[in-house]
């Protein structure tokens, strides 16, 4: 038998033994269909930064046509669901039981200055404790209140021009849908999971169990051995992707206006460096209480919080910001996110693609290095 | 007496066994307080720095004085000026501004005619929470050029005014919301891990048969697991705390026997999960698996980065049986509300029966296993 075959040989055996172990333990299984299905419909359903129908609570101490038009206006906005109340006491009460997210008062003399022009005062409450809802539902708010200055001042034939008026344009997504852009950058997250935290489980064990010596004395070779391990964990987690990707086009409905084979390519990228930190780190634990834990501490949670998925990288502080730029998910997010929403930008997919192949080969480096070493010992 | 000893004892081995292992030891402290420090800064919603480009096509004195507000406000940060219609497009794409001012060539004039001049703004919405919040600080000020203008040109400002108040955060600082979270989520995560894991390495180990063998009882076994699991999570949640209130500064304004109590409640109920998947694994794998199928879940539903209020209500029916959703209103309840216990109340009793639910489920998993 030639050498070629040999390897070859070898090789294949490997790829057959991982896929019988995946298939054997159905908590594989699981991690790799049911966990991103189970993600995505999380996500997809249960998360949103978008405000609707947030609770207000009302009071007015002096109702007129002037208040009536007012509040008319916030009736008529999907954002809010209004609630009124006879007294800021009562408001009050209800805003310490968190009833309603914040409170607009109009005071008894309200429409008095009003006609006298004195800049008549709206007073708003809102909750500040999720300053994020909080300055969203102001914005809404301040939204309803250029609506209707226009209605009144048109009813009344005042003069009210407006010095400067902003025209925003929002590209991509136009609708600001926040759905659009956590899909898919949830994908990056299931990746993650699946190339990092069961490849590192999956090999720990085998250094826990003493398997992976057996294996070492085996003719198998370094190289061999990454790649017979790496390759069915590589199916599954592109398998995974596919699911993810059927599920946010067809079910959600986000678009995707970029190649799908790109999208595949830049896939099949960053899985394997996932796959190759899942591989570091079961080198460096050997032991799967410790191995599930760094992967979940280094892998996932930096790719939830630290790679733009959700939280804005440029508005972290700087060391941070220089952190993130280790977290590979935040290059995929700025792949996928771009190939989803924008369509096919060459320049961010090349030069994201580049980091990731980058990272791909020092892992690659380290993996080999460590399990070189441990051959010695 | 001897229960109590016993307890006692398998307390001391199951410490023992965490704590004895260098790297397991290093993974229940170095990690926590890492992700504290790192999340606490990365994981705000408040945007600063944001890059934008101006395409100045006026010449007037008015539209570098409405550039001078944007350029000065620490939100933004102007990265420089284009020239033509199609330098806003690959700056935009390839996410080098986030947003593009333009000013058309009649703005001076327009505005010295009395009519209302336009500013065209063209925001990336990859990211559509961002872009909301950056056009509203853009809007706050547009708003303020807006009223000194017509202040200082003699016109009658808006009729009535918003006086907006934000009432326990005046500054909106989203810190103050996600860094107490951080909090319920690193006791969850290390107290879920520690239980989940007890029982599948004796099993993987086989120490599990030897313990059968002893004159513990399994309620006893149970106990002995569990307890473990609160003391590290109380300590390592005492930690948290006290970071959040004096590294963050984030203010403490209600009782913190209040938020020990809810912490206790919550741990009980974290245990009782961790010990039901416990029984359930049969590998460590599993158990580390199992640990995730419910950790991932209960932290995207507990309202620590997303209200609940926005979800569709099954969903919202479905994060009652969370743990975690009560915790995170208690804890934002005391440090940032000042709540006390009787607020609390609401929260206090599903989490109680939360865990008596998941603790006896455990006991009837853990009897059944073992006959």
């Amino acid at each position: 038998m030639n050498e070629r075959a040999a390897s070859r040989m070898r090789v294949v055996g490997m790829i057959r033994k991982e896929s019988l172990q995946i298939l054997r333990d159905p908590s594989s299984i699981a991690i790799a269909f049911v966990m991103p299905v189970v993600l995505l419909l999380l996500f997809g359903y249960g998360v949103s930064l978008d405000a609707r129908h947030v609770p207000l609570g009302v009071v007015v101490e002096q109702p007129d046509t002037n208040t009536a038009s007012l509040i008319g206006a916030f009736q008529r906005s999907e954002y809010f669901d209004l609630k009124s109340f006879d007294s800021i006491h009562a408001a009050q009460q209800a805003f310490d039981l968190r009833e309603v997210f914040g409170i607009i008062w109009l005071r008894n003399d309200f429409s008095e200055q009003l006609l006298s022009r004195s800049n008549a005062p709206i007073g708003v409450i809102v909750n500040g404790v999720n300053a994020n809802q909080a300055r969203i539902a102001e914005g809404y708010i301040q939204g309803v209140w250029q609506v209707w200055l226009g209605h009144y001042a048109r009813s009344r034939g005042i003069e009210l021009t407006l010095p400067v008026a902003l025209e925003p344009r929002i590209w991509f997504n136009a609708a600001v849908s926040s759905r659009d852009f956590l899909v898919p950058g949830l994908i990056a997250l299931i990746m993650t999971l699946i190339g990092a935290l069961l490849t590192s489980m999956v090999v720990a064990r085998e250094w826990e169990r003493g398997t992976m010596e057996a294996l070492m004395v085996t003719p198998i070779r370094i190289g061999e051995l990454m790649i017979g391990k790496l390759a069915p964990y590589f199916v599954l987690g592109m398998g995974g992707m596919l699911l993810s990707v059927a599920t946010a086009v067809w079910l959600f409905e986000v678009p995707l206006r970029g190649s799908f084979w790109l999208l595949s390519a830049a896939s099949a990228l960053f899985m394997l460096v996932a796959l190759g930190m899942g591989l570091v780190i079961s080198v460096v634990a050997k032991n799967q209480f410790v191995a599930g834990q760094i992967a979940i501490i280094v892998t996932f949670l930096p790719a939830f919080i630290l790679s733009g998925f959700i939280f804005q990288i440029s508005s972290m502080p700087e060391a941070i910001q220089f952190i993130t730029h280790i977290v590979p998910a935040r290059y995929y997010v700025a792949i996928l996110q771009t190939l989803f929403l924008a369509g096919d930008m060459w320049p961010i997919v090349l030069s994201n693609c580049a980091v990731l192949a980058a990272m791909l080969f020092v892992l690659l480096a380290v993996v080999r290095r460590k399990l070189h070493k441990r051959l010695d010992a | 007496m001897n229960t109590l000893h016993r307890i006692f004892a398998l307390v001391v081995k199951e410490l023992l066994a965490i704590l004895r292992d260098k790297k397991s030891r290093f993974v229940l402290i170095g990690p926590p307080l890492a992700q504290l420090i790192v999340f606490g800064y990365a994981a705000t919603f408040d945007l600063n720095n944001i890059p934008v480009a101006v395409y100045n096509e006026d010449s007037g004195a008015v539209s570098r004085a409405l550039i001078a507000r944007l350029a000065g406000s620490p939100h933004f940060n102007l990265m420089g000026y284009i020239e033509r219609d199609a330098q806003i497009a690959p700056l935009i794409d390839n996410k080098d501004v986030l947003m593009v001012l333009h000013l058309g060539p009649r703005f001076s004039a327009d505005l010295k005619r009395g009519k209302t001049a336009s500013a065209q703004l063209i925001i990336d919405g990859r990211n559509s929470n961002t872009a909301l919040l950056a056009l509203g600080y853009l809007r706050a000020i547009v708003t303020d050029f807006n009223i000194d203008w017509a202040r200082r040109h003699g016109k009658p400002g808006p009729p009535a005014t918003l006086q907006m108040r934000p009432w326990y955060n005046a500054n909106l600082l989203s810190r103050w919301f996600v860094v107490p979270g951080i909090v319920g989520l690193l006791t969850l995560v290390v107290t879920t891990i520690v239980t989940g894991l007890s029982v599948a390495r004796e099993r993987e180990a086989g120490t599990f048969d030897q313990l059968l063998v002893t004159p513990l009882r399994p309620v006893e076994i149970l106990i002995g697991k569990s307890i473990p699991g609160i003391l590290i999570g109380l300590i390592e949640g005492s930690f948290i705390i006290a970071m959040v209130v004096f590294w963050f500064e984030v203010p403490l304004r209600g009782s913190l026997g209040a938020l020990y109590l809810g912490m206790f409640l919550f741990l009980l109920s974290a245990v009782g999960i961790g010990l039901m998947i416990s029984s359930l694994a049969v590998t460590q794998q599993q158990g580390i698996l199992g640990a995730f199928l419910f950790l991932v879940p209960a932290v995207i539903l507990s309202g620590f980065a997303t209200p609940i209020s926005n979800m569709p209500e099954a969903v919202q029916y479905l994060t009652l049986i969370n743990p975690m959703r009560y915790f995170m209103v208690i804890l934002r309840g005391v440090f940032l509300e000042g709540d006390s216990y009787a607020l609390l109340f609401d929260q206090y009793w599903p989490m109680a029966i939360i865990a008596l639910v998941t603790l006896s489920l455990a006991g009837w998993l853990f009897r059944r296993r073992m006959n």
